[in-house]
């Protein structure tokens, strides 16, 4: 990457103008811009892509479709974008039903995992690409990607090419082209999926700030729970085709509605036939009421945690959490016969 | 350094000092012979032509292979670098019998300027096909689907982003088209017919000034094409170098 004279990969919040942010992304006048699914169903040969999809997106909310490879997450954001074409069912935007309009109509900014830079262009004309086609006077199309740029932070990067930004700054461009043309819904397919931990971390924060600002309907697509518990205020945890949950990320994360949902949110660890987190597990030398014998195998010290690996007396695995106080206190040994239970938190029944 | 200086320098200075060897009035006077003129114009001229005409039907060839599917597919793209294979004199007798005096489908292309023409387009077929195929495979789907997205119809996908993208290796390969045109031999030489100031190439010129012992005459026409070739292959690369240094493909 070059020297940068403006925030190179992570503009802070503080940089995003409320009031230039919201000029230029809010659409005019005040319809309903809540994306709503019913009955979506798509097939790629034998493959059942997605399988009857129910779904509402709270207007103006930051929602994440979350799931596994092959969940059907990517494709029901592309149904929703027009990018594909459904079986059967409805897509709505703004109360609009667009099951058969083309990308080009449905009012959307799409952003992709590996930014679709247009590479032959400048970053303006990249920026401007969507207010160019509608034949804006060219004066208001500059003034608009300057502000878009500014947004980004990318203020100062006009006239360069694609090749010559880092990957988090192709992706803020991406976004930026994406904004310009007023969306009513911002759609985000594995955003940051192709950036390094550090940038992807920033630019997440970064998202966060300027979907507050400009209040756009978001739909963000990830694989990583961690990402979107972190971003969104909605989760669509999505297995197989299907929508398993939906609800906040605590909600989520402290009920989960099955053993899938448990499992991809955190760690889990089976104790007791029950699929619990780690960190809820209760170590103690004496046994007490619910608790099962154990006996340590390891001791693992990573940082602010500690890691105690045992086993029970049918030679299953259990891995428990504790902090470090909690471990000083107990100073678990290997080869120690320790007493384990859930103490609080969600759990499901396990097949296993 | 020395190989190259041997293999390619020493030729081409050689020719160069024959072509001056009566001065540079000579070899302007060589040059401005009213038959090397006119060979030099037919050669130039169907060479542009054929460049022109490579250009559209092998960016839409290149399209075809790269974007759509239907039977035999493999076997056509194998076919597209027959022309590269086959020896030049070959293709100039597989059209004569096509479109010479005995032709079949009743066309005679026989000694004029559309036989030249046809024998051309044959064996430079395959440069803009082979130049925009790779271009195309690699243009990602997703940088169309971001431009509809954004409001883009096909057709302005089609002039906006796909051409742009696909603009320098075009012009490479009509380059490459257009300078082996203006020095194609083999695959004219029959179909053609070598009517002076008609059908007769700069080659033809060239061959036929060696004959009657006019070495200057026909080494100053080599230069005269050499020079041009060389040009153009410098502009293009020029072009090149710039769109390929600007958005990172040299990387």
């Amino acid at each position: 990457m070059s020297a940068a004279p403006t925030p190179a990969d992570a503009p802070t919040p503080a940089d995003i103008d409320p009031d230039l942010a919201r000029t230029v992304t809010t659409a005019a006048g005040g319809e309903p811009q809540t994306i709503v699914v019913e009955q979506l169903d798509k097939h790629y040969g034998d493959y059942h892509a997605l399988r009857s999809i129910d779904l509402v997106i709270p207007d103006g909310s930051l929602t994440a479709l979350l799931g596994p490879s092959g969940s059907g997450k990517s494709t029901l954001l592309r149904t929703i974008a027009g990018l594909e074409t459904p079986d059967g069912g409805v897509v709505r935007i703004g109360g609009e039903d667009v099951t058969y309009v083309p990308p080009q109509r449905r009012g959307i900014g799409f952003v992709f995992q590996h930014y679709a830079a247009f590479k032959h262009m400048t970053v303006r004309d990249n920026v401007g690409f969507g207010p160019s086609i509608r034949n804006y006077p060219k004066d208001e199309i500059n003034r608009r990607v300057d502000e878009l740029l500014e947004i980004v932070g990318l203020a100062g990067y006009q006239e360069r090419y694609p090749a010559q930004l880092s990957g988090g700054q192709r992706q803020r461009m991406a976004l930026a082209r994406a904004l310009a043309v007023q969306p009513r819904v911002l759609l985000l397919d594995e955003p940051f999926g192709a950036l390094d931990a550090k940038v992807r971390a920033d630019l997440r924060r970064w998202l966060r700030e300027l979907q507050a600002t400009t209040g756009v309907t978001t739909v963000l697509v990830t694989h990583d729970q961690e990402e979107a518990l972190d971003v969104a205020d909605h989760i669509a945890v999505m297995n197989e085709g299907r929508i398993e949950q939906f609800g906040g990320p605590i909600e989520v994360y402290e009920q989960p509605v099955s053993e899938f949902v448990m499992s991809f949110l955190g760690d889990t660890a089976v104790v007791g036939g029950e699929l619990v987190r780690p960190h809820d597990l209760q170590l103690t030398k004496e046994q007490v009421p619910g608790s099962i014998e154990v006996i340590v195998d390891r001791v693992v010290h990573l940082g602010f945690e500690v890691r105690v690996e045992a086993h029970d007396p049918e030679g299953r695995l259990i891995g428990a959490q504790l902090t470090r106080d909690e471990a000083g206190a107990l100073a678990p040994e290997v080869g120690e016969r320790l007493y384990v239970r859930a103490e609080s938190g969600p759990r499901t029944s396990t097949s296993a | 350094m020395l190989w190259l200086s041997l293999i390619v320098l020493l030729p081409l200075a050689a020719v160069a000092v024959k072509a001056f060897e009566d001065g540079p009035s000579g070899f302007f006077d060589a040059i401005d012979a009213p038959a090397a003129r006119a060979a030099l114009l037919v050669t130039l001229s169907i060479s542009a032509i054929v460049a022109l005409i490579n250009v559209v039907m092998g960016t839409l060839v290149a399209w075809v292979l790269v974007r759509d599917d239907f039977p035999g597919k493999s076997v056509v793209n194998a076919l597209i670098d027959l022309p590269f294979a086959l020896p030049t004199i070959v293709a100039s007798i597989v059209l004569l019998s096509l479109y010479g005096p005995q032709s079949p489908v009743g066309v005679h292309l026989n000694a004029t300027r559309p036989g030249v023409l046809v024998a051309l387009l044959f064996v430079t077929l395959p440069f803009v096909v082979r130049s925009v195929q790779p271009v195309l495979i690699e243009l990602d789907k997703d940088v169309e689907e971001a431009a509809a997205s954004l409001g883009a119809s096909n057709a302005v996908i089609l002039r906006r982003i796909i051409l742009p993208t696909l603009a320098p290796a075009i012009l490479s390969g009509a380059g490459l088209a257009f300078t082996r045109a203006i020095g194609e031999f083999g695959s004219v030489v029959l179909i053609g017919g070598g009517i002076p100031r008609e059908t007769e190439v700069a080659s033809q010129y060239i061959q036929k000034q060696i004959e009657i012992d006019r070495f200057v005459n026909g080494a100053a026409v080599s230069l005269a094409l050499l020079a041009i070739a060389f040009v153009v292959l410098f502009v293009l690369r020029y072009f090149g170098s710039r769109t390929a240094a600007r958005e990172g493909r040299a990387r």
